[in-house]
Formats: C-alpha cells, structure tokens, sequence
C-alpha cells in the first residue's frame, strides 16, 4: 500500500476564501445584530473583543495547528494525537452531521424566498404566509403527521448542488464555490447595506444598535452572549477548521490566517448589524412604534420580519431577492464546510473514494433531513436540535477538546511551536494561557449557565417529553455516536504520523514542531513538558533536553 | 444619531474593519503558500491508500 499525497488547497486565498466562507454564515446575518443590540449595544463592543482576543482567535489557531500538524479529518486527527481522543473527533463528526441535517433545510426555505420575492407571495401576512401556508407547522411538537412537498423538493435541489460540490473534490469543488460565492455575498450584501441607509428611519435603527448601555457590562450574561456569539459564529468546535487546515501546505502561515478569517467574519457581522438595524429603523419608522418594539432575529427575522419591510420598500422585490440570495450564499458556503467534515472521516475510516462518501454520506443527510425536517413537525424539532446540539454538542465537545489538549495531554507548547514554525504572528503564553485557561473556565460557566436554565424552565415550553428525544437525546445521541464510532476499527492503515515526517526548513525560523508526541495507535499518554512549567516550556526558547516539546527541527 | 452611538460606530468599524484590513495586508505580504511544492491532487481522493 502506498501513501497518496492528500488534498491541497491550490493557494492561500482559496483556504482563506474556504474558512471565512465556513465562518460567515447565517448566524452573522440573524444571530448577532440582536444580541448586541440586547447585550448593551455600542457597549457590546467591549466583551465581543475581548471575547474574540482571548477565545476566538486562540481557538481558530489550535484548530489550524491540529488540522496542518496532522492532516487528517478531525478523527484521524485526534487519533494521530492521541488514539483514546479519536473519540472527541467522531463526536464532533456527528454534531455535525446533525447541524448539517437542519441546516439544509433553512437554505431551502431562503431558496424558495429567493423565488417568492418576486412576487412578494406573502401578501400583507408574512407572519401566516410563512407558518401556516409555506411551513404547514402542525400544532404539536414532536407530532410529525405529514410531509411538505414545497420544503422537500427544494431541500432535493439543496443537497444535489452541496453533493456535486463536495464531489469535485476540495480545489474544484469547495474552493471555487467560496472564490464565487463569497465575494457575490459581499457584493450583495454592500448593495443592501446602502440602500438600508437611505431608507426613512434608518439612522434611528442604527442609534438603538450602537447607543452603548454601559451598565450592561457588569451584567454576566452579557459577557456569555458575547463569548457565545465569538464562539458559534467562527465555526470553532466541530472539526471545520481542522479538516480545512488539513489541506493547508506544510509552510501555510495560520496565526495571519486566523487573524484574516476572524476579522473578517466579525468585519461581516458589524455589516450585518448595520444593514438589519438599518432597515428596522425603517420598519418602525413605518409602524410608528420604536425600534425595541420591532427588534426580532434568527427565523423570524429573515422569514417574517425582513419580507414585511420588503413590502413596504421602494423596488422591494428587488432587494428581497438580494437578500435572500445573499442567505442563500452564506448558508451554503457553511453547509458545505460541514458535510466536509463528515465526508473526510468516513473516507478516511474506510479508505472508499471520495465519490462513494459522498454518495453515502449525502444519501443519508437528504433522507434524514428531508424525512424529518420537511413536515409539518419539521420547525419544533429543528428549534430544537438546535438549541441542544449546540449548548450540549458543539460547546460541551470544545471544552472537552480543550481539557484534553491543554490539561491532560499538555500539548498546547508543541502546538504553538507548530504555529509558530511559519506564522507571520508569532504565538506567546497569552495563547497558552488563554486557551489553559479563559477558554475553558468561560466555556464552563456558559454550560452551567446554560443547564441552570433548561432546568428552570423547558426550553421554548416544549413539552418535556418532546424535549427529552428532540433535544437532550440527539445532544447525548451525538457523543454515545462518537464513542462508538471511535470503538470501530479503521479499514485501512494510518498513515504516517507527523512525529515520522519531515517537516521542511521554516521561512520563521523556529521549531518544525517536530516532538517526541506519542506514536499513533498506542493510547499511552505523551511525553509531559518539563514541571514547573504554566503549559510546557516556550517554543520560542532554545531545546534544553531532547524531551523538549516542538524544538526539534526535522524530528522523524 | 446620538453622539455616544456615533462614537461607538466609528469604534467599532475602525477596530473590526480596521483589523480586518490590517490582517489581509499582512497575510498578502507573506506568500508562503506560492513557493511550496505542490503536491495536492485534483480532483483527488484525499489520504487513500491503494
């Protein structure tokens, strides 16, 4: 058996195109404009910083260490870090597996908007069009009594587009789809923003977003929502950036790459913030009422809010097609960033070519997907996985991540030497500290923050039953998968581990990151960093003993 | 406009888009990808053995 050399991205703009295409998404059209707005507005800068400083950032970079150092998917590369980690990838793989499932069909729904702007179909009841005509929402969570030709077909047509993606392969496929599709989103996107402003009431909508509320900031559950919304808005925590950062080439510069994504996905969520506070202003302008009373976000936002103000705009069916088109885009960009994840895997696992994985794996996200979410009960249970898969799946799998990598397995020194072996920006022990330390302990507080209230109250007031297989069970279903997923033996050999290759001279100048990290397959824990030592010795300082982490150039 | 939400505006746009600019000026002065040999495939099958 020979080694095939892996995929690559044919250049950095294609990767850097690639990742903020995962990043940018539709939580940075609907999800953060209404929590600054409610977090203190203006003031919500302050927390959102430093949430992006401490936790963003830093996170984005481990993910790249890991996906460049051992280029493979997540669970080929926790496996090759440390087998009994294998684990955390597949449980990250089945989150995703799960998000990609509901997510498909929130693109279906913007596609077939995309079609009804024309004509504004609404009406003058977006609120009924939506619920009632289009969805068919039956009155009972959890109860699926019927199937949704209008969603299905068009979530057929979703999956076929993402699927021939996928198969084209990571260069013709993922990469020129963001090279076209991101910049059209950021075209479309500007043309909004502009003519938002020019709307009646639009500077009054702008005033409410970003009149700060400084006592807001001694409100805690500020701070969560902005380490929250940093958290799910950069696609940290479910295996993307790693197997993104596994088709990176060997001298890929990540800590100016994780800088260029980061700031620029937070770049498109303050454009955002302007654009819907823009043309809220415009709707209570309209209604008469003030802006607080008309703030909205997330489905009702895009689905109910956004098509009222495109009947009352001026050419609104023109800006209602740039809309959702402009979801459309944001949303696919990340969907297919997520199937990646999958379709990595199991190729990887099985050693089947990349058509077969993504036949198979397509094949089952459309039927459960469709099955599922395109009935009249498909709105609970999306609400639903939702809300559980990403308090329960994405931020329980990242701390656990985290504990591992930094806390147990002591890590966090060869990663950063890792990093720093061809980074523009050179890593310091604030990166190790916030990543020992902040991350964690904030992740941890949202998670108890987060149980504190489901136990209070049940989320949306859901029955507890619907709840407990709709909610907790696919939270817990995800990791139980995980485990046994991790269980299973791979059909193939591993290949070579980074601890044997040679890594090539660095433009930087520092360590390779080359270790004396435990061979793949032994589960024996690694080599510890010197005691006494925060998180292991600075990468940056010279070897002291051959047991030093990431000082050795060219390690095999 | 009140004062205090201009301030934060323009706050917030020289911070986020200030850095963003900065990030991709110094991204584009590092062309370390260009001069690596390249050995992805197209379309390929990722990291399969035969």
């Amino acid at each position: 058996m020979s080694a095939q050399p892996r995929e690559q991205w044919s250049t950095r703009a294609g990767f850097l195109f690639a990742a903020i295409g995962s990043a940018v998404g539709l939580g940075n059209i609907w999800r953060f404009p209404a929590v600054a707005y409610e977090a203190g507005g203006g003031a919500f800068l302050l927390p959102y910083l430093i949430a992006l400083l401490t936790a963003g950032i830093p996170l984005l970079i481990l993910e790249y260490t890991i996906g460049r150092r051992y280029r493979a998917s997540a669970p080929g590369s926790f496996r090759r870090m440390w087998r009994p980690a294998e684990a955390l990838g597949w449980w990250q793989v089945a989150i995703c597996f799960v998000i990609a499932a509901y997510y498909a069909v929130i693109l279906a729904w913007a596609v077939r908007y995309v079609g009804f702007s024309v004509n504004l179909s609404w009406g003058d009841d977006p609120d009924g069009y939506f619920y009632n005509d289009f969805l068919q929402v039956g009155d009972e969570p959890g109860a699926i009594t019927s199937f949704v030709p209008g969603v299905a077909w068009t979530l057929l047509a979703v999956w076929l587009l993402t699927l021939v993606v996928l198969w084209l392969g990571v260069r013709r496929g993922i990469e020129w789809c963001n090279r076209i599709f991101i910049p059209l989103l950021v075209v479309f996107f500007l043309i909004l923003v502009v003519r938002a402003l020019t709307l009646d009431g639009a500077f009054d909508g702008l005033d409410a977003f970003f009149s700060p509320d400084w006592n807001a900031l001694t409100d805690s559950s500020v701070w969560i929502a902005a380490y929250g919304q940093i958290f799910f808005s950069l696609s940290v925590g479910f295996g993307v950036m790693i197997t993104y950062a596994s088709y990176l080439k060997r001298r890929a510069d990540l800590s100016g790459s994780a800088l260029a994504v980061s700031f620029s996905n937070c770049s498109f969520e303050l454009l955002a913030g302007i654009g819907v506070f823009a043309v809220l202003g415009f709707m209570a302008a309209q209604a008469g009422v003030p802006v607080d009373e008309v703030v909205s976000e997330g489905i009702g936002l895009a689905f109910v809010a956004f098509p009222q103000i495109v009947s009352q705009m001026p050419a609104g069916a023109f800006f209602g097609v740039l809309f959702f088109v402009s979801l459309v885009a944001a949303g696919l960009t990340s969907l297919i960033s997520i199937v990646q994840v999958i379709v990595s895997a199991v190729q990887e696992h099985t050693g089947i070519s990349r058509t077969r994985a993504v036949l198979i794996i397509g094949g089952a996200l459309t039927v459960t997907s469709t099955g599922l979410f395109a009935t009249d009960g498909g709105l609970y249970l999306l609400d639903a996985a939702d809300h559980f898969i990403n308090s329960y799946g994405v931020t329980l799998a990242a701390l656990a991540v985290l504990i591992v990598v930094s806390w147990y397995l002591r890590k966090l020194p060869q990663q950063q030497a890792e990093a720093d072996s061809s980074s523009s920006v050179r890593l310091g022990v604030w990166w190790r500290l916030c990543l020992g330390v902040i991350t964690p302990v904030v992740l941890g507080w949202m998670m108890v923050d987060s149980l504190t209230g489901e136990f209070s109250d049940n989320y949306s007031d859901y029955p507890t039953s619907f709840l407990l297989w709709g909610g907790w069970g696919v939270a817990v279903g995800a990791l139980i998968v995980g485990v046994v997923m991790s269980l299973l033996p791979w059909r193939r050999d591993d290949p070579p581990s980074p601890e044997r290759e040679p890594l090539p001279a660095t433009a930087a100048g520092g360590a390779a990151g080359a270790t004396g990290a435990t061979p793949p397959g032994t589960g024996a824990r690694p080599v510890d960093p010197p005691a006494g030592a925060a998180f292991g010795p600075d990468p940056g300082r010279p070897p002291r003993s051959s047991d030093d982490e990431g000082t050795t150039e060219g390690n095999h | 406009m009140s004062t205090s939400a201009v301030v934060m505006m323009v706050v917030s746009m020289t911070l986020l888009w200030g850095g963003m600019i900065a990030a991709m000026i110094n991204v584009h002065r590092r062309p370390d990808m260009q001069r690596e040999p390249d050995t992805g495939r197209d379309p390929a099958e990722g990291t399969t053995q035969d």
